[in-house]
């Protein structure tokens, strides 16, 4: 095992979808700990196959991932205990409708973990009264507004102790005045050093959040850049473009 | 004369037969129903596979025992089997046999449902917690299916202990047949008797199906969470 700078590395990664549409071609880039990285493009790049690929919910065709300097992508790990390390927040919230959002959060650390209830409970409040939920402990997740929920999703993914957070367009079905509350948490993860990869929407948020921005378009990394100058000067045209749309002028 | 009915109910062991008679359509029902149960869930798992064989096999089935009447069913195999391959199938067997072959069908029908109304991403975002596939199905799936299956199955099961009152026409003696027997041979003596008689075997079926359904309304409420 060889020890690297770097938390996530990932080389020539090649995905496909059945039918043969190439959506990843020859994909390499790393995260360093504690870093964020933002992911933007036009829909259909790649970007959201990409989160997916990296904790192994889409199969690859070639090329490697490597997590801590060890490769997760040779078969030899479990994906169940690689995922442990990996949290994801999806668009669509996705909590358990069947359990109240104690039980939500919980269920990873008790069921996968074998943690203790005392030990994951009180680690549950806390971070629940981080995101200023805790009264919505027992609340089942239809009780709750989109904005509560997906606070809730970033709160289980948490629980289980990740050393990389994924976040897929966490904010795209939200009503723009949750939007605020859900950017907020990921800011202040973003504060407490956790090692982040962002697709997101939201160019603001992104200027705001990222140490680098990657901008993919057709599979390909575009660019990789800083934010002021990704966003202050785009090197490339298909940047500016993109870019572009996010400005309005009458 | 009207106190004349209600007396007939009463009469030597009319209403012993009576329950008899509702223990046999409860004995047949029963029986259907469990096969139905274990048979529907192994029938709506097969229906959720990609398989053209099998998708194309399980939706004829499901048409076919959709579209029959169940009565002309019965028909087939209690009057027609013995016909076509001269073999003696008791109307109580043939009703089993009916009701299993509808219920199975119906069941693997709602089952089928259940199972693709669970959202991809409920898979998705148990996977991303490091949940293994027993266990995602274990804590995430089948609790929701069941919850989503189990005041439909109840309504089935109700459906199907009221249609066994066709039975009486490949001659299987239940609880309507007793009441029918019992009010022709009171005809002459008590001829408002049909009244009585048949009010109580409504009220038997009541008693049956009743407590089910209450079950089922209580279960859909206590899950709406």
């Amino acid at each position: 095992m060889s020890k690297t700078d770097y938390l996530l590395e990932i080389k020539n990664l090649e995905k496909s979808f059945e039918g043969g549409t190439k959506v990843l071609k020859d994909f390499s880039f790393s995260v360093q700990t504690g870093e964020v990285v933002v992911i933007l493009g036009p829909s259909g790049c790649g970007k959201s196959t990409l989160l997916r690929c990296i904790n192994g919910l889409e199969p690859i065709q070639a090329g490697t991932i490597l997590l801590d300097g060890q490769s997760i992508t040779d078969g030899k790990t479990k994906w169940s205990q690689i995922r442990q390390k990996i949290g994801m927040v999806f668009q669509s919230y996705d909590l358990f409708p069947h359990m109240t959002v104690f039980e939500n959060i919980l269920l990873g650390p008790l069921k996968v973990q074998g943690r203790t209830r005392e030990e994951a409970g009180i680690a549950g409040e806390k971070l629940l009264e981080r995101v200023g939920l805790l009264e919505k402990k027992d609340a089942y997740p239809r009780q709750l507004s989109g904005g509560q929920k997906q606070r809730v999703a970033i709160v289980r993914a948490l629980m289980m102790e990740p050393e990389i957070m994924l976040f897929d367009e966490v904010t795209a079905a939200l009503d723009p005045e949750m939007v605020r509350e859900v950017l907020d948490v990921i800011l202040e993860l973003a504060r407490g050093g956790m090692t982040m990869l962002i697709v997101t929407h939201e160019m603001q948020f992104a200027r705001a959040i990222a140490d680098r921005i990657l901008f993919l378009d057709e599979g390909q990394i575009v660019e990789s850049a800083a934010p002021e100058d990704f966003f202050g000067h785009p090197e490339t045209e298909r940047a500016q473009r993109f870019l572009n749309i996010f400005q309005f002028e009458k | 004369m009207q106190d004349l009915g209600i007396r007939v109910l009463l009469e030597g062991n009319n209403m012993i037969r009576l329950l008899d008679g509702l223990w046999v359509t409860v004995r047949i029902s029963l029986l259907a129903v469990v096969i139905s149960i274990v048979m529907g869930i192994l029938l709506g798992m097969v229906m959720t596979l990609k398989n053209p064989v099998t998708k194309a096999l399980t939706r004829i089935y499901l048409e076919f025992i959709r579209i029959m009447p169940q009565l002309v069913l019965l028909f087939l195999i209690y009057f027609g089997a013995a016909k076509a391959f001269n073999i003696h199938i008791s109307g109580e067997l043939s009703a089993v046999i009916v009701f299993t072959l509808w219920g199975t069908a119906e069941m693997g029908d709602l089952v089928r449902g259940a199972l693709i109304s669970i959202p991809k991403h409920q898979y998705d975002s148990s996977a991303a917690l490091g949940l293994t596939g027993i266990q995602i199905y274990r804590y995430i799936i089948i609790p929701q299916t069941l919850r989503r299956l189990i005041p439909l199955a109840i309504n089935l099961v109700t459906r199907m202990i009221k249609t066994t009152s066709l039975i009486v026409l490949i001659g299987v003696v239940e609880v309507l047949k007793v009441g029918q027997q019992i009010i022709e041979a009171s005809r002459y003596t008590a001829p408002s008797a049909a009244l009585w008689i048949y009010g109580t075997v409504f009220f038997l079926y009541f008693i049956v199906c009743f407590p089910i359904s209450k079950l089922s309304g209580k279960l859909e409420k206590r899950w709406q969470n």
